[in-house]
């Protein structure tokens, strides 16, 4: 059991004299955290809007301001031709044409329904759905407004089902909030699986691995040794970036942290193990990189950061049964953003369990004293 | 030497690598407290047949008995009973001389007292004490070998395997290694050591000279140069040599 604690305090002597050690913990969290919850939001907020208002009357030109007040638009200045403005679509300085008819003013003013054109640019169908439904409401508060105006709001009865929506778990919408766990669950899976792999790695290309495999230390305990110190630094990354998080961008922190802590300290068992299990396959940094890059890049994109795995395909759902980060995903964004406490995470906590165990196994096993 | 008991048995050793065979049907005895060398051109298996008897390598056939235990079946005996050096040096750079003392030292399964009473020992006895706090990186290649020789003593093992340990040292350097390792043969511990220097090959107690994964000959170099009719080691090697396939 000592010759485990005679390698965690190695390697901490070592990760503390490797100056580009420290900027990484530290750094790493805050840029990531600063740049990824900033900019990748599929939130809109700038739709450039471009109008060809052949109507050009004072109806027309009401519409345009109702947009103009929105923050979400930007009005691109347009000559009076659709094909123009397609033009700027095209040139991707337009998101969306409103083309406003001859005849809007007059049709409006004798209660004939007026049509107006919307011309979507759809390249990513999100996007383009989300700018046609805000687009559509704006429109449609403006001619309710009118309609009030000619026969007054005292005239209306309520013969319509209207909606009361409320918001939970993320009242105000903030991306941020959905965004931050997410990302903190990529960072501390990259930190801890990278810096484990290129960690033993690194042994085998100087050749020091040899002279402790001709020692009889046990095979346990030089994967523990090895596991233990980056287990402490992803753990601290994690706390790390949850106060960056909490600073930055106000996180909810509704649930427990002791249990989102024990969940982690298991889940980075699992991280870990599997960086450590692609180490011993590998005979050189570079070639770790690689195999390690892969599996991020497949298990992150798989894991629900950006879209809802609910909507996968059944085999996808199936693959992420295996996905480390799947779990880590649904089970950060549960605890912090809805407060959710045990029982609820009971299956992805004993699914990870499951499989941490295995992961470590299989790299004690793997891990070969003789060649 | 007196008592002859023999603490390294080796029998039809085989290695092979795929179609390659490394060490082909080695035979030798090795008893306690002797020099015993292990002399031949690069590539002859000197490295393969000493990384079998520490443990590092799995041997195709053969029997091997190493510190009175099994190479197949109690390799974690044999490493807690033997110190093992490669020609590759390999201690932490980026630790200082104590630290690399002390981590091979715990991984030994030393603490305490007697891990701080040994790497004191160590260091006195280098006579490096008032650098243990240097990174090794610092520290000129002759320093280097001579700690990476001591921390495979550092267990107090009873067999040595050194694998070209004077390699790219200057000629004083490797007068001191040598020194050390006659100090550490004097006290009972059996050295088995590779090299392809053959002044060196003179103070062994016995040599194996290795051409193409065969043993040549093997004998105390005096008996060797009478045998061969030469006047040194050297001679004794080039005419050996000479018939190897590879060279």
């Amino acid at each position: 059991m000592r010759a485990i604690l005679f390698i965690i305090q190695k390697e901490f002597l070592q990760i503390f004299r490797n100056k580009t050690m420290l900027p990484i913990i530290f750094m790493l969290p805050i840029i990531q955290l600063l740049i990824l919850a900033n900019a990748a939001t599929f939130e809109m907020k700038n739709i450039n809007l471009s109008v060809v208002d052949y109507d050009n009357t004072n109806r027309s030109r009401e519409v345009i301001s109702h947009f103009e007040a929105s923050h979400f638009y930007t009005i691109i200045p347009t000559e009076q031709s659709v094909d123009k403005a397609l033009e700027l679509v095209h040139a991707n300085r337009a998101d969306l044409v409103l083309v406003i008819p001859n005849g809007f003013q007059k049709d409006l003013d004798n209660s004939k329904t007026p049509k107006v054109q919307l011309l979507v640019n759809s390249i990513n169908g999100t996007a383009a759905s989300l700018a046609n439904a805000y687009t559509s409401s704006i429109l449609m508060s403006y001619t309710r407004s009118i309609f009030i105006g000619k026969i007054g709001p005292s005239m209306i009865k309520p013969s319509s089902i209207t909606t009361q929506t409320n918001y939970w778990y993320n009242p105000e919408l903030k991306y941020s909030h959905f965004m931050v766990p997410g990302i903190l669950v990529v960072l501390v899976t990259i930190i801890g699986m990278f810096l484990t792999a290129l960690n033993l790695v690194r042994e085998k290309e100087i050749g020091t691995i040899e002279q402790i495999n001709v020692t009889p230390i046990k095979r346990y305990q030089f994967i523990i040794g090895k596991l233990v110190p980056f287990w402490i630094i992803a753990v601290f990354e994690l706390a790390f970036g949850l106060i960056v998080g909490k600073i930055l961008f106000d996180i909810p922190i509704n649930g427990s942290l002791l249990l989102l802590f024990s969940f982690a300290g298991v889940y980075l068992v699992l991280a870990l193990g599997s960086g450590l299990l692609l180490s011993s396959i590998s005979s050189s940094q570079q070639q770790v990189m690689f195999l390690a890059f892969f599996f991020i890049i497949v298990f992150v994109l798989m894991s629900g950061i950006f879209t809802s795995t609910e909507s996968m395909p059944t085999w996808a759902k199936t693959f992420n049964r295996m996905n480390p980060l799947y779990y880590f995903m649904k089970v950060n964004r549960m605890v912090l953003i809805k407060g959710s406490n045990l029982s609820d995470i009971k299956d992805s906590f004993i699914s990870v369990a499951v499989l941490a165990v295995t992961m470590l196994s299989f790299a004690i096993l793997r891990y070969r004293k003789t060649s | 030497m007196e008592s002859k008991e023999i603490i390294i048995e080796v029998d039809n050793l085989v290695k092979k690598f795929g179609q390659f065979v490394a060490n082909d049907n080695l035979t030798f005895k090795v008893y306690k407290g002797e020099i015993f060398g292990f002399l031949g051109a690069n590539g002859a298996g000197k490295t393969t047949a000493i990384r079998i008897m520490s443990g590092l390598l799995e041997p195709t056939s053969g029997k091997i008995n190493v510190a009175g235990f099994n190479a197949y079946t109690q390799r974690d005996l044999i490493k807690a009973n033997i110190g093992y050096m490669s020609q590759k040096f390999s201690l932490y750079d980026d630790l200082t001389v104590k630290e690399n003392i002390r981590f091979f030292g715990g991984i030994y399964g030393l603490y305490g007292k007697v891990l701080k009473a040994r790497i004191d020992e160590l260091l006195s006895d280098l006579k490096m004490t008032e650098f243990k706090n240097d990174l090794i990186s610092s520290l000129p290649l002759g320093w280097k070998q001579r700690l990476s020789f001591s921390v495979a003593m550092i267990h107090k093992p009873v067999i040595i395997f050194l694998d070209e340990p004077t390699g790219g040292v200057d000629p004083i350097t490797r007068r001191s290694f040598w020194e050390m390792i006659h100090q550490v043969a004097s006290q009972g511990t059996t050295v088995f050591v590779t090299t392809h220097y053959m002044d060196e090959a003179e103070y062994c107690d016995r040599v194996t000279i290795m051409v193409d994964g065969r043993i040549e000959a093997l004998d105390s170099p005096a008996n060797l140069k009478k045998t061969f009719n030469a006047s040194s080691m050297d001679e004794v090697f080039v005419m050996l040599a000479r018939k190897a396939k590879s060279a």
